[in-house]
């Protein structure tokens, strides 16, 4: 059996999608089960995912031209990585533009840290129960989120100089 | 009088274009192509370029080589405010000069926004040769005694003048 497989059977109530493209699993869980799906990643000796390669977020506004509309606004995407048995999953939790907010993996992954405080300044995620959660590429008084798709592309915000 | 001064002032111009204590503020890609060029091959200790100093306080010419964010803008101000006149400023590569490619919430769109600038050496990054050409050109400035004063105002898309520390 595949990691996708064994997790999808253990979690199949809290499962939305699941595929795999030429050996490349992603799932995509509700996010109330993430951290029950993440510790048994890490824990379950089958997985033992002991690596988080990459946590990212995608915005899906004006996805694919507004022609694919999601019930959704952003997914966080986890990227796993076993060592031990060399295989990968990937992990996306649906979060909703109204209450932009998932749960922490910070205890459970000490690389989450920084990249939790990444999607929280590019694209305003929140994290519950991060332990430092502010910016860590833009200054303190940047206004907005970078990577959101409805911040202009080309809108600045100089700390020092004219203002253009 | 006129004659001794102004003899004075081409003996000054002449030892301080080839003494050129550099400050290189290297912040990007462009740094590889710096090295190369003050590297033996190039060798810019032949225009008395060739002895990088990384106080402020020590140097002459500030060289920006590579891209200017918005956070690293202050650092860039505050630096070259630390540099005691006489002081030249050279924006290496084209990030430098005008932003380059970036046009996002991220890059200063030229550092001649922030502090003035006396040579510009665009390029992506630029060859040592171009770079070379920039140091005779700045070399050439200096003799002649004159420095940049002015900043760059994007929204007028004109310069006005700088206050200089």
């Amino acid at each position: 059996m595949t990691p996708g497989q064994i997790v999808q059977e253990q979690f199949s109530q809290q499962m939305i999608e699941a595929h795999d493209f030429r050996g490349d699993q992603t799932l995509i869980i509700q996010a109330p089960a993430l951290r029950a799906v993440a510790l048994f990643l890490k824990e379950k000796p089958e997985l033992d995912f002991n690596f988080l390669m990459d946590l990212t977020a995608v915005d899906y506004l004006f996805f694919a031209g507004g022609r694919v509309a999601k019930a959704w606004r952003f997914e966080v995407v986890y990227h796993f990585y076993s060592l031990k048995h060399n295989q990968r999953l990937r992990l996306k939790v649906p979060v909703e533009e109204k209450n932009p907010e998932v749960e922490t993996l910070c205890d459970l992954w000490a690389s989450a840290n920084w990249y939790e405080r990444e999607v929280w300044d590019m694209f305003g995620i929140r994290f519950k129960g991060h332990p430092n959660l502010k910016r860590i590429l833009m200054y303190e008084e940047f206004k907005g989120h970078a990577l959101r798709k409805d911040y202009p592309f080309n809108k600045r915000q100089p700390l020092i100089g004219p203002q253009y | 009088m006129n004659f001794f001064t102004s003899k004075l002032n081409d003996a000054l111009g002449w030892a301080r274009k080839f003494s050129i204590f550099q400050y290189p503020f290297v912040t990007a890609c462009c740094g590889m192509e710096y090295m190369s060029t003050a590297a033996s091959h190039y060798d810019v200790d032949r225009f008395g370029a060739g002895f990088p100093r990384f106080s402020p306080r020590q140097s002459d010419v500030l060289f920006v080589v590579g891209t200017i964010s918005q956070k690293m803008a202050p650092v860039l101000k505050k630096v070259h405010d630390q540099m005691c006149d006489p002081k030249w400023v050279v924006a290496f590569g084209v990030c430098t000069c005008t932003g380059g490619f970036y046009d996002n919430y991220a890059t200063v769109m030229g550092i001649d926004t922030i502090i003035p600038v006396d040579i510009y050496i665009p390029g992506c990054p630029p060859r040592p040769e171009n770079v070379i050409d920039g140091l005779i050109k700045l070399q050439a400035k200096i003799q002649k005694g004159e420095q940049s004063r002015t900043l760059y105002d994007p929204l007028t898309k004109t310069g006005r003048p700088a206050d200089i520390q």
